[in-house]
């Protein structure tokens, strides 16, 4: 294992930006540590470097804990948020500084920075200044510069903040590449849920300084461990229920949740992909109608309106929607086939329940 | 009606096609103000001097110059400058280091005593330090004891000169190192340099034009003030005579010969000024391109094309 974090807190004066975080990352892993901001998340990324020290808990590097050895010992690879190249140097000085510092040979320098150079293509730029490259380039010297010195791990923090969508784009499946070609553990700190799904291995999601899960992207977009990570991760339809007969009422809508005690407040959560549109709107319980229909690539989101005025959100393929030949403004009907109990941001979710859909036509010809 | 109207349109009228540009007659009329007040209180003065010390020829300026107590007040002078410059750079650097990469409690208390210097009049000042330690001062008679001699001494001199250029260095050194921010030298830090290392490759070299500036101009008030140093000094010819003090002391003698040497001192004085203000309007150059770098250097939403270099941007 290469990094591990036991029960790490940091407060700063009366502020606890990190609480009592535990995780492991494993070697060659490329982890995201997702959260809003001000969740604590570019606090854990500066300890691990050793740029801030945990008020509680220890930090371990490679089986080595790390609390009190200093940053220039820890041998770990930094790219700052704004890069910070260093402005007098050109691109060669800037890759080339950890190497002098570790008092490296002339023709082992030269070497190594020319290998850096066409590693991360930035060959024929040696000579420039930083305030003389476009923003991708100071990324990809910003990299070199901290994979020179052949760092253990690389951190990176907010990597994509500061260039533009399209750039953007290329930068995450270039990140990805670079990571399998060294195969270097690497920690990089976002806030965009979708960069962190896209790029890495597992990811970390932090909340107000709390770690709220761990896992693999398709673990915690189908898992959840708590409303902030379910509401946070992908889309999700959240309604305010009251419990009247062992079912949960808002509107005309009814979730049967058995167990529960009579006038309970409580949430339902639903994924749009669990909404079911027919065309036909008596197929199903609830009619509705198409509001707004919004085109993302290869999918749809379909906004229902229903009756009493609530608006749920619908997610399907391009293909589906074609052959249901849905449009704005149409009569539909929806079924929605499975929902979760929500309670509260940090608290433990319990399993999907699967609904049975009771209404007039139910139990359609579903896709 | 009608006259409003046309009067309304004069003054607005074709001449001055923006609106927010005064006329063309005002503008001369302040132009020729400004320049006719810089020519007769400035230029002309200046040249006054220029000319006085060499009206009676260079023999006369050099030999002048040349006396005992002139060459040992210009020796003071250059003594005292050689001093205060080195400490009042390192005590600005540290002072604008602590003002622009610390947060700690009382920085604006910090930052106001800073500029303490150019606000309290010079002759203030230097009585401050005769109180301190003048043979009636506070530690006077402890001083006076251990024959240690401050005050109407070279001590003494330095200790005005210092806190009176004090504020120099730090002042030009802040916003520099506000601009640039602690993410370079932390950068240097994750990659294994130690801390004498990053100030000398990183921190010096981002602040080198702005220090340099500041350094000329203290210098230059080093070896220009009098007021302060007056009040220390006790005025020792050969001894406690700083350039401007010999001045003074030379003009008020009121002989031809002396009048001429007070100007030939005078002149040296001037041609220091004049040499410090065409290395200042250089280096002034060269910050405002620093401080735009360093601002460039900061987070931008969008690429920058290659092509917006510093030399098509001044």
């Amino acid at each position: 294992m290469s990094i591990e974090l036991r029960t790490v807190s940091k407060r700063f004066g009366e502020v606890v930006a990190v609480n009592n975080v535990s995780f492991t990352v494993q070697e060659g892993e490329l982890l995201a540590l997702l959260g809003p901001s001000g969740g604590g998340k570019t606090t854990v990324l500066r300890m691990i470097a050793g740029l801030e020290l945990p008020t509680h808990g220890d930090i371990f590097v490679r089986g080595e804990r790390v609390n009190d050895i200093s940053v220039q010992k820890r041998n770990i690879g930094f790219v700052f948020q704004n890069y910070a190249l260093f402005k007098n140097m050109n691109v060669f000085k800037n890759i080339a500084f950890g190497l002098k510092i570790k008092k490296w040979k002339k023709r082992e320098i030269k070497s190594r920075v020319a290998e850096l150079l066409e590693l991360l293509g930035l060959e024929g730029l040696e000579k420039r200044f930083p305030h003389q490259l476009s923003g991708g380039q100071r990324q990809r010297v910003a990299i070199a510069r901290a994979l020179a010195p052949k760092p253990s791990v690389l951190l990176l923090d907010e990597p994509f903040g500061a260039v533009d969508a399209k750039i953007r784009q290329e930068l995450r499946e270039w990140l990805v590449r670079l990571h399998s070609d060294l195969n270097v553990t690497t920690l990089f700190v976002t806030h965009d849920q979708e960069e962190a799904m896209e790029v890495s291995n597992r990811i970390v999601i932090f909340s107000r300084g709390n770690l709220e899960q761990i896992g693999t992207p398709r673990e915690v977009y189908e898992e959840p461990s708590n409303e902030f990570v379910a509401r946070f991760i992908g889309v999700m339809n959240v309604l305010d229920v009251q419990v009247h007969k062992g079912v949960a009422r808002v509107d005309e809508l009814e979730f049967p949740v058995p167990d529960r005690p009579e006038g309970q407040q409580l949430r339902i959560g639903f994924r749009p992909f669990a909404v079911q549109v027919s065309p036909d709107p008596t197929q199903y319980r609830y009619p509705g109608i198409i509001r707004h229909t919004f085109f993302l690539g290869i999918m749809m989101r379909v906004e229902v309106e229903l009756p009493s005025g609530l608006i749920l959100r619908a997610r399907m393929t391009k293909e589906e929607y074609v052959q249901l030949g849905l449009h704005e403004g149409q009569k539909v009907s929806i079924l929605i086939r499975s929902y979760r109990i929500l309670r509260g941001e940090s608290e433990p979710l319990s399993p999907e329940i699967m609904a049975a859909d009771k209404g007039p036509g139910a139990y359609g010809a579903g896709i | 009606m009608q006259t409003d109207t046309q009067i309304f349109r004069r003054a607005r009228g074709p001449k001055s096609p923006r609106g927010t540009e005064e006329s063309p007659f005002v503008k001369w009329i302040l132009i020729s103000v400004a320049l006719a007040f810089v020519v007769l209180f400035l230029l002309l003065p200046l040249i006054n001097v220029f000319w006085q010390a060499f009206d009676r020829g260079l023999k006369v300026y050099y030999e002048s110059l040349a006396d005992p107590d002139t060459l040992s007040a210009i020796k003071l002078t250059l003594l005292i400058a050689g001093i205060t410059v080195p400490l009042n750079l390192v005590f600005g650097l540290a002072a604008a280091w602590a003002i622009a990469k610390f947060n700690f409690k009382g920085k604006p208390v910090l930052i106001t005593l800073i500029d303490l210097p150019f606000a309290i009049s010079p002759v203030v000042a230097g009585l401050m330090f005769v109180v301190l330690f003048g043979r009636q001062g506070f530690f006077g008679e402890w001083l006076d004891a251990r024959e240690i001699r401050i005050i109407f001494a070279v001590p003494g001199m330095v200790l005005a000169t210092v806190f009176i250029t004090f504020p120099f260095v730090a002042r030009e050194l802040i916003p520099v190192m506000q601009a640039t921010g602690t993410e370079q030298e932390q950068a240097a830090l994750t990659l294994g340099a130690g801390g004498w290392q990053t100030f000398w490759y990183v921190t010096l070299p981002s602040v080198r034009w702005g220090l340099l500036y500041g350094v000329i101009l203290c210098n230059a008030r080093a070896m220009g003030e009098f007021g302060a140093v007056s009040v220390v000094s006790g005025h020792i010819t050969g001894q406690t005579d700083t350039m401007p003090l010999r001045v003074e002391k030379l003009y008020q003698s009121a002989s031809a010969a002396s009048m001429t040497a007070a100007f030939s001192v005078a002149s040296l004085l001037a041609f220091l000024a004049l040499l410090t203000l065409i290395i200042k309007t250089f280096l002034e150059w060269r910050t405002q391109r620093e401080y735009e770098a360093a601002q460039r250097a900061q987070p931008e939403p969008t690429l920058i094309a290659p092509s917006l270099q510093p030399t098509s941007h001044r």
